[in-house]
């Protein structure tokens, strides 16, 4: 009944008041359904399982401090750091000079590389791994560490550029004229100017792909030969129950990462803190 | 090659969009700056036309061959033999179909999920950036832990026997005594999940540039709140809404981990990832497995260039 004499801003706010609520409920039940795997997969790299690891059995470390027990996924882990950091340098260097030139010069074949740089993104990962699969096995291409890599760097720059891309957007070119105009050479106006200030961008671009590379399952599939990575580990035992071990891998690299990305949002909150005080 | 046609246009080269970036640029427009936007492109185009197009090139190539007179398995002559696209289209229509309809479902059920999520994110909680910084977080940690482990850690979750399957028989979602995972719903929903994040980030990045002058607006001249949404909200958030749906649509489509039986999937939930692996890797039939990729990669083609068409290729990156 008042709802009829209510003023239609105050009918407004009842309105919005309900609908916040349940917006906050909303957004809870979403991320509880987003995490639930991540606490399962920590959880379960405790569980004193021998084979499977599929129900409780109890609490241990062991799986944490005996990791190497479980045959080939040390070896598997080893690969992928390996795989994950030539890529991620390759990558980075690559996607942050096309940033650059992509926001500072115009041209006029822009359209045509922001589209060649946006199909890797858009296709699907089956059809790089098969297309890459058939380019190296028509070439006579040994399957190995090497494909794995090529194919790594290839499906990172785009990320690379997209994330370092926003942050030479942001860059006031005046910093760089300034520097310019006090005689610095275009190395030095580089190298003291421009990359320290897109350095968080670069930061952010390096571990975007790092995490693309470390995670890449259908593409290094393909190409992989005879060489195991961590996800290729996880995949062969699927069939027969993955160990717990394989959890305390992803467990571990889920903390740093997060730990990681936590800390530099925190350096950055800090930053702005004192920059505004 | 492609570097003979970069040329100094300040004027015409830059869209509106960016002009402003532009006018800054103190190298625009001269002869040098190309040069130099060249040598920072060249090692960039150069490896993504060896190492990605000239694949898809390769694909083509491969899809049009034809098995070799001695009849070798996995020997193949070139040909030009269009044959091998219908006789996939007709062999595998059921997983062609499967699998558009899968990430059909999966990127409306995604996008369900994600735009409160992203509005939650974006614009609620705007007033407490460290809060807002800790949700995005908890939005993006999916990525952070293995797509795989992921993955198995919801098949065990929702295995036979498991609470949270009782749960779902008690809701009356899954029938008593009956089985969840091996089910096209269940290929669904771990497609819809792991996907999540990809429809949320773009919707979050268009939803947090909105001006929240404009809702206060409307709501000053007694639009209610669902008008508002409708009228202000949802339309400013389209291009995020938009390619959120490329970029959850196009990997479901390819998808084929949570299709297969290791995983959320039995046999007969295969999709042309799980084809185009069966054909390339264990058949040997190279041909098939390129004209079935071909087939995909020309409908992902297909939707970009309807979007390209849309939103423009600046909107791309």
């Amino acid at each position: 009944m008042t709802s009829i004499t209510a003023k239609p801003a105050a009918r407004n706010a009842r309105k919005i008041r309900i609908s916040d609520s349940l917006l906050w409920v909303y957004t809870a039940v979403a991320l509880v359904f987003l995490l639930t795997p991540i606490v399962y997969t920590i959880v379960f790299s405790f569980n004193d399982s021998v084979r499977s690891n599929t129900v409780w059995e109890g609490f241990t470390l062991h799986h944490w401090t005996n990791l190497c027990d479980q045959p080939g996924i040390c070896a598997s882990v080893g690969n992928s750091f390996f795989i994950g950091g030539v890529s991620t340098l390759a990558s980075t260097i690559i996607g942050t000079m096309m940033a650059i030139a992509l926001v500072r010069y115009r041209f006029r074949a822009r359209s045509l590389v922001s589209l060649l740089l946006f199909l890797p993104m858009a296709t699907p990962e089956i059809v790089m791994g098969a297309g890459l699969a058939a380019l190296f096995f028509n070439s006579g291409t040994e399957f190995g560490m090497t494909t794995i890599i090529i194919a790594h760097i290839m499906f990172c720059i785009s990320f690379v550029v997209v994330t370092v891309k926003a942050r030479v957007q942001t860059l006031d070119p005046v910093l760089e004229e300034a520097a310019r105009d006090l005689y610095a050479n275009p190395f030095k106006v580089f190298m003291k100017v421009t990359l320290p200030l897109l350095l968080p961008g670069i930061i952010s671009a390096a571990l975007l792909s790092f995490a693309l590379s470390f995670d890449d399952f259908i593409i290094t599939y393909f190409n992989n030969g005879s060489t195991k990575t961590f996800p290729l580990f996880v995949y062969v035992s699927a069939a027969r129950g993955v160990p717990a071990e394989a959890n305390v891998v992803s467990s571990a690299v889920f903390l740093i990462a997060i730990t990681v990305v936590i800390g530099m949002q925190v350096v950055s909150a800090a930053r702005r803190k004192k920059y505004s005080a | 090659m492609a570097i003979a046609g970069f040329s100094a246009s300040p004027s015409k080269g830059g869209s509106k969009r960016n002009s402003k970036g532009a006018s800054k640029s103190a190298l625009k427009g001269d002869r040098k700056g190309a040069w130099v936007a060249g040598i920072l492109l060249a090692p960039g185009l150069i490896y993504l036309s060896l190492f990605f197009l000239t694949p898809l090139v390769q694909l083509v190539v491969t899809a049009l061959e034809s098995p070799d007179p001695s009849y070798a398995i996995g020997a193949y002559v070139y040909d030009l033999n269009f044959q091998n696209f219908a006789d996939v289209a007709v062999k595998y229509s059921l997983q062609i179909f499967r699998s558009f309809g899968y990430a059909l479902l999966a990127t409306i059920f995604a996008l369900l999920i994600s735009y409160p999520l992203a509005y939650f994110v974006g614009v609620k909680v705007r007033r407490w950036p460290l809060l807002q910084r800790m949700t995005l977080i908890l939005v993006i940690a999916p990525f952070f832990i293995s797509f795989l482990l992921r993955t198995v850690a919801w098949k065990q979750l929702l295995a036979q026997g498991s609470p949270l399957l009782d749960v779902l028989q008690n809701l009356g979602l899954v029938a008593h005594g009956g089985y969840f995972i091996g089910t096209p719903a269940a290929v669904v929903f771990g497609l819809t999940y792991n996907f999540i994040p990809f429809m949320t980030l773009p919707i979050y990045t268009t939803l947090e540039r909105l001006d929240g002058r404009l809702l206060e607006a409307g709501s000053d001249l007694y639009a209610s709140p669902f008008k508002v949404f409708t009228k202000i909200t949802l339309p400013l958030s389209m291009p995020g809404v938009v390619s959120g749906t490329l970029l959850t649509f196009i990997p479901i489509a390819g998808d084929y981990v949570n299709a297969s039986k290791e995983f959320l999937g039995a046999p007969d939930t295969s999709m042309i990832g799980n084809m185009v692996d069966q054909d390339f890797l264990a058949n040997q039939n190279y041909p098939y497995a390129s004209a079935l990729s071909v087939l995909l990669m020309a409908t992902i083609l297909i939707l970009v260039s309807l979007y390209v068409r849309r939103a423009g290729t600046e909107e791309l990156l």
